[in-house]
């Protein structure tokens, strides 16, 4: 068995045009960098991504945005990004939002085996058009399909090997889900450590899920908004 | 000096808003605050009471911000802000985070909106044609949590109604709003119409009622905030 790749662009070798990409960040935050980065250099076109956000003008997933590779969004929030607002705006680029809590259970559902389920969020909203409705105990729920892709960009920050990996604070988000819910899922992440040398306990995403892990470099981990309090 | 005064203005009316959503808060609550205005609440907590934040991006326990220099770019709010941890903190992936606000245990949600109607109704994501943002985790908030209160100024920056007979951009959530805090009222959001409970001093019921598009049922106990 053999996940490790040199970097990012042996990682990305098989994305084609057309296809259906998952990646892991919320805003800027646990976002794969690098891979993202190799996506641009490989010039893939006419993607589906799916992301809770678009990175921001110019950074993250901006730069796939910025080089016209995106097709079709499937995310929650793109406010950040003036750029994509345009785009939809404009109608060069289709944009599926989501609510943020479907979202996620539609991935996890996705890499789950469960192919549908329901939630009571988005009943008697625009979200529920041309959705089932069925009532449980008084309440009406909407039906919601399970999200796949072929393929998972994950950023983690410890990883073994194997594709044992580990999220650091709230830069876990949507990863672990996304880990779960492509046929070939990638991770990209800060530290590489030898197989036995992350606690089996503290492992978020078991290697099973991960299908090629190497060790990311330049990091800018850029913060979106810098708030903070002086020390009293 | 309009330009000058406009502002603090905006800042006293917040400050009321937040102030007084705060005294709903109880100890124990775990409570997710949206973004913009409904954050400050986060600085009126009664002193002695535990309150336990959470942010729908994976964390319960949200401490202030951090001290300047020890940010990190792993640890942020829903609002992309940067915070910092207490003791008793949790990280957590969305899927679970979510699971915590659809599953009906977050005690409270309060957030910002565009309009709330007389039947509880909100929209607060999306102006059609003008303005595509998306609607983050509102919706699941609002179908989820325990409470909802709406966080938001009475009036329109052009001073018209924004607690309509029914709303008119895309909803957020049908009936899901409890209780709508002003700078000039608390309204609580009942099955036989919206009931004005609190005005802001200096107010009397009329001119609630003036700035408000659905009839208001006054309280027979109508206080000042």
């Amino acid at each position: 068995m053999n996940k490790l790749v040199p970097g990012a662009d042996e990682a990305v070798r098989d994305v084609f045009d057309g296809a259906t990409i998952m990646v892991g960040g919320f805003g800027l935050c646990g976002i794969p960098e690098n891979l993202i980065r190799a996506l641009v250099r490989k010039g893939v076109k006419n993607l589906t991504t799916i992301s809770n956000n678009v990175g921001v003008d110019g950074f993250g997933m901006g730069l796939l945005l910025s080089a016209g590779q995106i097709r079709r969004h499937i995310g929650t929030y793109v406010g950040e990004n003036k750029l994509l607002e345009q785009m939809v705006l404009q109608g060069k680029i289709q944009l599926d939002l989501v609510p943020q809590g479907t979202f996620s259970e539609r991935i996890r559902a996705g890499g789950a085996g469960i192919p549908a389920f329901f939630t009571p969020t988005g009943v008697g909203t625009v979200v529920a058009e041309n959705k089932e409705t069925r009532e449980f105990d008084g309440r009406l729920y909407l039906m919601e399909h399970a999200l796949k892709a072929d393929f998972a960009l994950i950023k983690a920050w410890k990883g073994d090997r194997w594709g044992n990996l580990m999220y650091r604070k709230t830069a876990r988000n949507f990863n672990p889900m996304m880990a779960t819910a492509a046929a070939v899922t990638i991770a990209e992440v800060e530290q590489l450590v030898d197989v036995g040398d992350l606690d089996p306990d503290a492992i978020h995403t078991p290697s099973v899920f991960v299908k090629r892990i190497f060790q990311g470099e330049l990091y800018e981990k850029r913060i979106e908004r810098r708030t903070v309090r002086k020390a009293s | 000096m309009a330009t000058v005064t406009k502002p603090d203005k905006d800042v006293e009316k917040r400050e009321r808003i937040v102030q007084r959503i705060a005294r709903e808060l109880r100890d124990g609550f775990y409570v997710n605050l949206g973004i913009g205005m409904p954050t400050l609440v986060a600085n009126h907590v009664p002193a002695g009471m535990h309150v336990i934040l959470q942010s729908e991006n994976g964390m319960l326990g949200i401490g202030p911000y951090p001290i300047e220099g020890t940010e990190d770019s792993d640890l942020i709010n829903a609002g992309k802000e940067t915070v910092s941890e207490i003791d008793g903190t949790a990280y957590f992936s969305s899927a679970d985070s979510f699971a915590m606000i659809r599953g009906g245990h977050i005690d409270l949600s309060v957030l910002g909106a565009m309009e709330v109607d007389q039947e509880g109704s909100i929209a607060n994501w999306m102006i059609p044609g003008k303005m595509v943002k998306g609607m983050g985790g509102a919706m699941d908030l609002v179908a989820g949590a325990r409470r909802v209160i709406v966080a938001m100024e009475h009036c329109t920056r052009e001073g018209r109604p924004k607690i309509l007979r029914k709303c008119s951009l895309p909803l957020t959530g049908v009936h899901v709003v409890d209780t709508i805090v002003t700078d000039m009222a608390l309204i609580q959001v009942t099955s036989t119409g919206l009931v004005l409970e609190e005005i802001a001093p200096g107010l009397t019921a009329e001119d609630v009622q003036r700035a408000t598009e659905p009839d208001l049922i006054v309280s027979s106990i109508l206080k000042t905030v």
